[in-house]
């Protein structure tokens, strides 16, 4: 394609700079400084997409972000392969450069000729509530028939289907004042708050440059100087400020508490020569000390039959497009408006070489000086007359008007021939990031729109987006909101319009589609229909028809829509609401908000000192928590059944050795650490000697059972307590809150050791025997070392605290030895452990070794609901203590009423049927449903030094029940199982306690 | 994300707090001595206003310290921020500071 | 005795310098204790075998210029971290003790808990600020400031040395993700 409707001269374009697109297959010419939307235009297309719902043939409407229509999927890197596409960028904001490959969307088999266009015939069935209405009946249809359907229609555009192969970065950054919009308002802003050095100042536009709506101007002056000099001016004193960064393609999407405002800079994508692994985009975390919001405005399109055929635009934007982009949207031009800012469009059309006349809706009388300006440039204005239908299809090719009498008849039919229709009903400003901002909306009659009222923040509004449109105006706006006060003059704009909410017609309003909200396909029948049925909010009326609810967030149809509401209940507009503006301001990537988050940086990931030897002897991991641990380390031709079945037995038999670096861990000290240990824990701890180990029970205030673990006194004042792996923080956080809180008077400090110590677990009859030989100054014997006891000294030349102490119910030693050492040492205990049959075993087998002894895991037999008598451990419960936390929450009486579900161990009638973990328990499997449940089982293995299965189950007064058999859930029905005490083995040899 | 002035360390992002719920719920000094309806209060009952409340926050990922902070439920202000064991400052929401698009 | 295993004092998940103006190196070990003690407990002890401890809270000194072997960190009203050398932890913790002998303290040996790194070079805190919130400016944050804060999703003690020098520690396990943080951060 050439470019037949560029200008030969003017624009924001560098025609030294040549370079192509591929759309839609084809090649697409343009020069640097273009958009796809602006190529397209030059080369004479102006269809560039089909409707979400009707398929209808669409062009484009804006030259901005708020583009309903005009959605491309772009392939930004073809040439790197895959995962470099993604549906849905607007024609508009998308940067032209060699190499982009675009296409259109949403149809089927060619823009051209696409069957879905179907739907616009049958539009009388896609009415506002259709999916509401359609769907409801049959019930068993959903599944198997309208969901496929509906997700297979629905939706815009192809999401990708490999993963973005692109990388983006994410910034905190700081300042003191945050201009959102570098158009005149934001460049005012910044220049007057960065101006005595003193500020920091970030000023953000979404544009490719600063300036924006002067970058269309070609006849404004700004202090005598045509206005893109003064943007230029403006733009350079502020780069050479160093308390000031500029940051053009910089979207602000959302603002959030206390000035949290969350912005995404695309860095790459209009790069042809960026390199690989440059970011594609950066997400901005801006605390700013104050925000001034310069965001601008949107002009209305005006609702009329066919008002969405291709070539007919916004007026500003085919002034855009003339102006910036120096391309002509066609050669005829009819300006229909109600606004006075289009006989700007106008009048640059004409210079530019269009025929152009106007169709004003405002009266003679009702328009200003740019009615005189028009007539002065020759232009034929039909003031007083309406817009009954565009003709053409794929693209506009003439416009049916009439003039409207006095009592808003429609007069005699006129068609005005042309390719291409600048439309304006006025203009709206954008308060979406001051609603985000929480800031209160105030209806303003005279503007016709809504505006910011109250801050809810440290904020200001300036320029067009509160409704601030003449240019003198605008700049001095935003000066003042930079903190300023000079500001320059500039030449008068043409203000002021005439809300129109839809063209008077003497069409059957019930079967013209006059499009409200372009991206939704929603018309003015539909939001009729929807009032008329009785949706009158107009949140209401915003879900039932979809307007506004599309990815352009009703930037173009949102005062159409509530107006048209606003008329037909005879109310004023804002008793029917405005609706209320969430982030994102524009659709913003996946990629960008993750940021860094994906892979290897997706969550950190624990490792154990010991990991790397557990790798390299083929373990298989399991996570907890943040942690990866072992879960078993299954031979050639092992299942994980196998695995732990070898595991569990080795432990019982001669000796296994486990890694359990993880156990949360928490030096205590202080002369109070014993009376604090009081408190915190059910048990009593004054009397546990120096060297000694207690199991220790926590709860909360509540009385539920928090956490549990082995807590040992290293010293009168020096207590090591070690938590389960997954309550390490809160049992830390929990412990320092009563002692900030409620105790500030305990002289006791907590330090997380958790890191500090690899600790290994020797675990099985052979356990002394590895250990001894690397052990010098610790006595290993019964006598001198028995169970539950704690000693330091060394272990392999390091030094270690060493647990006597068993998770198995087997002689057990818990070697903690710092970090760095962990895995010299354990590598030398399993060197030393081959004469003694050493296995390693993991989290798996360790779980099914405790559950045979009938130990429980906090968190998998507990759920926040179970006391410690419920657990069958009410002889950990201190009856002499005058207080602990959750002791006074233990007799309430729904804690000691009967019937509370109870630990218990369940035995299936098939012995080697393992029961689900999780399953219901229930007392008659013939009952009806709702059946009653009775429990549900906790904890469930095959065990093979039971030579069954075995499983533990929270039951109702389950304890009374021993020997009774109960019904548990399979995903087959049901099981018999009996109910029995929870302990399964006993530990024959010298055991824990022996 | 909210920007919470703590006592020790000034203003600091939310991410690196923990918020403890409403301040000022004093634990019984003789907890064997409360009846059960005003331990049942005590564990579970929290007044939930909407507008300033008092309510316990910790700079875990800072100083560390729990610290109480009145805070406007409704807004998101902190009007204030004090040490543990300090009462409760007389202020309300009109102190915070509102600024306005005149 | 081992070899103290110090191969796996920060796990590499990605090169460790990029073409990068800023760098990102693990640390020698260090001896690190948590000290904790009530600033009245003080009683005007304003240095502890040559320990400062006088700092406000959240920053760092260090009196012998740079030497960083008598390095303290004020992490709270209460609580310092304090830097040594690796090998003389146990020298330390007896002359602090004795110090302090009767004064209500703690004192643990975390040098295998903790992994530090240097992030050095024009734009070091840009790099610093791609996962930690806080403001970095030099009148926020100056030189000779320390804090514990966030970086991405682990935490971190964060201290700057000069205005394109800082030091981040965290635990052990948490080191190949902040190591990987950074460098992933100095590529853009
Ligand atoms: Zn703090």
């Amino acid at each position: 394609m050439s470019q037949p409707f560029r200008r030969p001269s003017g624009g924001r374009i560098d025609r030294s700079r040549p370079l192509a697109v591929t759309f839609n297959g084809k090649r697409l010419e343009g020069f640097a400084g273009d958009t796809v939307a602006s190529m397209l235009i030059a080369s004479g297309q102006h269809l560039a997409g089909r409707s979400f719902k009707y398929h209808r043939p669409r062009g484009i409407l804006s030259h901005g972000s708020d583009e309903p229509s005009a959605l491309l999927s772009v392939d930004w890197r073809a040439d790197r392969g895959p995962g470099y596409r993604d549906p849905n960028n607007r024609a508009s904001v998308v940067e032209a450069r060699d190499g982009l490959v675009v296409n259109t969307q949403n149809h089927w088999p060619s823009l051209e000729t696409d069957i879905g266009a179907v739907n616009d015939l049958l539009s009388p069935v896609f009415v506002a509530g259709f999916y509401y209405k359609t769907f409801m009946w049959p019930r068993k249809f959903w599944d198997r028939v309208y969901e496929p359907v509906i997700r297979k229609a629905a939706g815009l555009g192809e999401a990708p289907d490999v993963k973005d192969a692109d990388r983006y970065s994410n910034r905190h950054a700081h300042c003191d004042v945050l201009v959102v919009g570098a158009g005149p308002a934001g460049l005012a802003a910044a220049l007057a708050a960065s101006a005595d050095g003193t500020k920091r100042v970030i000023l953000a536009d979404e544009g490719s440059e600063p300036g924006g709506a002067l970058l269309n101007d070609t006849t404004a002056t700004i202090d005598g100087r045509p206005a893109k000099e003064w943007v230029a001016g403006a733009v350079a004193t502020l780069d050479a400020r160093e308390n000031v960064v500029i940051l053009p393609r910089t979207t602000a999407f959302g603002y959030y508490n206390h000035n949290h405002v969350c912005m995404v800079e695309r860095i790459s994508d209009h790069r042809a020569d960026a390199p690989e692994g440059l970011a594609r985009e950066r997400l901005w975390q801006v605390r700013a000390g104050e925000v001034v919001l310069a965001t601008g405005s949107h002009e209305r399109p005006l609702v009329f039959e066919n008002n969405d055929r291709p070539g007919i635009m916004l007026a500003e934007s085919v002034r855009a497009y003339l102006n910036r982009w120096a391309v002509l949207p066609g050669n005829e031009l009819v300006v229909v408006t109600s606004s006075a800012s289009a006989y700007r469009t106008a009048l640059d059309a004409k210079a530019a070489g269009m025929r152009v006349s106007i169709v004003d809706i405002r009266l003679e009388a009702d328009c200003g000086p740019e009615f005189a300006a028009a007539k002065d440039a020759g232009i034929t204005v039909r003031s007083g007359h309406t817009v009954i239908r565009a003709l053409g299809k794929k693209r506009v090719t003439g416009l049916v008007v009439s003039p409207i009498g006095r009592d808003g008849t429609i007069g005699e039919k006129t068609t005005l021939a042309c390719d291409c229709v600048a439309m304006s009903g006025g203009w709206t400003p954008s308060v979406h990031l001051f609603s985000q901002s929480r800031g209160k909306l105030r209806f303003d009659v005279e503007l016709d729109a809504f505006v910011p009222g109250t801050s809810a923040q440290a904020e200001r509004s300036a320029g067009a987006c509160r409704g601030v449109y003449d240019l003198t105006e605008v700049i001095a706006d935003g000066a003042k909101a930079g903190g300023g006060e000079l500001a320059p003059e500039a030449t008068a704009s043409f203000t002021g319009f005439q809300p129109v909410r839809v063209l008077p017609t003497d069409a059957d309003a019930s079967k013209v589609k006059a499009f409200v909200d372009f991206q939704n396909d929603v018309t003015a029948k539909d939001i009729r229909l929807a009032v008329r049925e009785g949706f009158e909010s107009i949140e209401h009326v915003k879900r039932y028809t979809t307007t506004g609810m599309a990815t352009d967030q009703g930037k173009t149809s949102n005062m159409n829509a509530l107006g048209l509401v606003a008329g037909i209940l005879d109310r004023p507009l804002p008793a029917v609401g405005t609706t209320t503006f969430r982030p994102p301001y524009t659709p913003v990537s996946f990629g960008a908000l993750i940021g860094p988050a994906r892979d290897e940086l997706f969550d950190p990931v624990r490792k154990t000192p010991i990991d790397p030897w557990a790798e390299a002897n083929g373990a298989v991991f399991e996570p907890v928590a943040l942690w990866r641990r072992a879960k078993y380390f299954p031979r050639v031709g092992e299942d994980m059944h196998a695995a732990v079945a070898r595991e569990t037995r080795a432990v019982r038999t001669h000796v296994g050795i486990f890694d359990a670096s993880t156990l949360g861990k928490i030096e205590v000290i202080g002369p109070d650490a014993a009376e604090f240990m009081n408190r915190i824990y059910t048990n009593a701890w004054t009397k546990l000697k120096t060297g000694g180990c207690r199991y220790g029970l926590m709860l909360r205030e509540d009385g539920f059972v928090y956490d549990d673990g082995v807590v040992a006194r290293l010293a009168e004042d020096r207590f090591h307590v070690t938590t389960t792996t997954g309550g390490a923080p809160r049992v830390m956080r929990h412990m320092e809150d009563y002692l900030q809180t409620e105790w500030p008077d305990l002289d006791v400090f907590l330090t997380s050791i958790t890191e500090q110590w690899a600790v290994i677990a020797l675990q099985g009859p052979n356990a002394r025997k590895v250990l001894d030989p690397f052990v010098t100054d610790i006595d290993l014997t019964e006598a001198a070392f028995p169970h539950m006891t704690v000693k330091t000294g060394y272990v392999c030349g390091v030094p270690c605290r060493l647990f006597r102490v068993s998770f198995t119910g087997e002689l057990g030693f818990e070697v903690n030895v710092p970090a760095d050492y962990g895995e010299a040492v354990w590598k030398t205990l399993y060197e030393e452990g081959q004469k003694h049959g050493i296995t390693p075993y993991g989290t798996e087998a360790m779980h099914v070794l405790r559950a045979e002894v009938g130990y429980v895991v906090v968190g998998q037999e507990t759920d926040g609901t179970v006391t410690p008598d419920d657990l069958g451990l009410s002889g950990l419960v201190s009856k002499v203590k005058p207080d602990f936390v959750g002791k006074r929450s233990l007799t309430r009486p729904d804690m000691i009423a009967a019937g509370r579900r109870q630990l218990v161990g369940l035995l299936t009638k098939t012995p080697d049927e393992v029961l689900d973990e999780g399953a219901q328990v229930v007392d008659d499997p013939a009952q009806p449903i709702p059946m009653k449940m009775i429990g549900h089982v906790t904890s469930s293995y095959a065990s093979s030094n039971c030579g069954r299965s075995i499983a533990m189950a929270m039951i109702d007064a389950g304890r009374e029940r021993i020997g009774e058999t109960v019904f548990v859930t399979t995903p087959a029905g049901f099981t018999e199982a009996v109910i029995s005490n929870a302990v399964f083995y006993d530990v024959k040899g010298e055991t824990a306690d022996a | 994300m909210l920007l919470i002035d703590c006592p020790y360390c000034g203003k600091r992002p939310e991410v690196e707090f923990h918020c403890g719920g409403e301040a000022h719920i004093a634990r019984p000094e003789t907890p064997t001595a409360v009846g059960d309806a005003d331990w049942g209060s005590f564990l579970y009952y929290r007044t939930n206003p909407k507008g300033v409340q008092a309510e316990r926050w910790l700079h875990g990922h800072g100083c560390g310290r729990w610290f109480n902070a009145l805070r406007d439920t409704v807004s998101d202000a902190f009007v204030a921020t004090y040490e543990m064991g300090k009462p409760r400052p007389d202020r309300d929401a009109a102190t915070a500071s509102t600024p306005s698009n005149a | 005795m081992l070899e103290r295993n110090l191969a796996r004092r920060a796990p590499t998940v990605s090169p460790l310098v990029s073409e990068a103006s800023v760098t990102v190196r693990p640390l020698d070990p260090q001896g690190r204790l948590a000290f904790r003690i009530k600033p009245a407990a003080l009683a005007g002890r304003g240095t502890i075998d040559g320990f400062d401890l006088t700092g406000a809270i959240n920053s760092r000194t260090s009196p012998e210029a740079d030497s960083g072997m008598r390095t303290a960190l004020r992490l709270g009203p209460d609580e310092w971290m304090l830097i040594t050398a690796a090998d003389e932890v146990d020298e330390r913790c007896e002359a602090i003790s004795a110090a302090l002998t009767g004064v209500p303290h703690s004192l643990v040996d975390v040098s295998h808990r903790d992994v530090g790194f240097s992030v050095e070079g024009p734009g070091a805190d840009v790099v610093v600020n791609a996962g930690c919130p806080i403001d970095l400016a030099a009148k926020a944050f100056p030189a000779g400031s320390a804090t514990r804060t966030i970086l991405g999703k682990a935490e971190i003690v964060l201290a700057r040395l000069a205005a394109d020098r800082f030091t981040v520690t965290t635990w052990r396990t948490f080191a190949p993700y902040v190591q990987g943080f950074l460098v992933e951060a100095t590529r853009s």
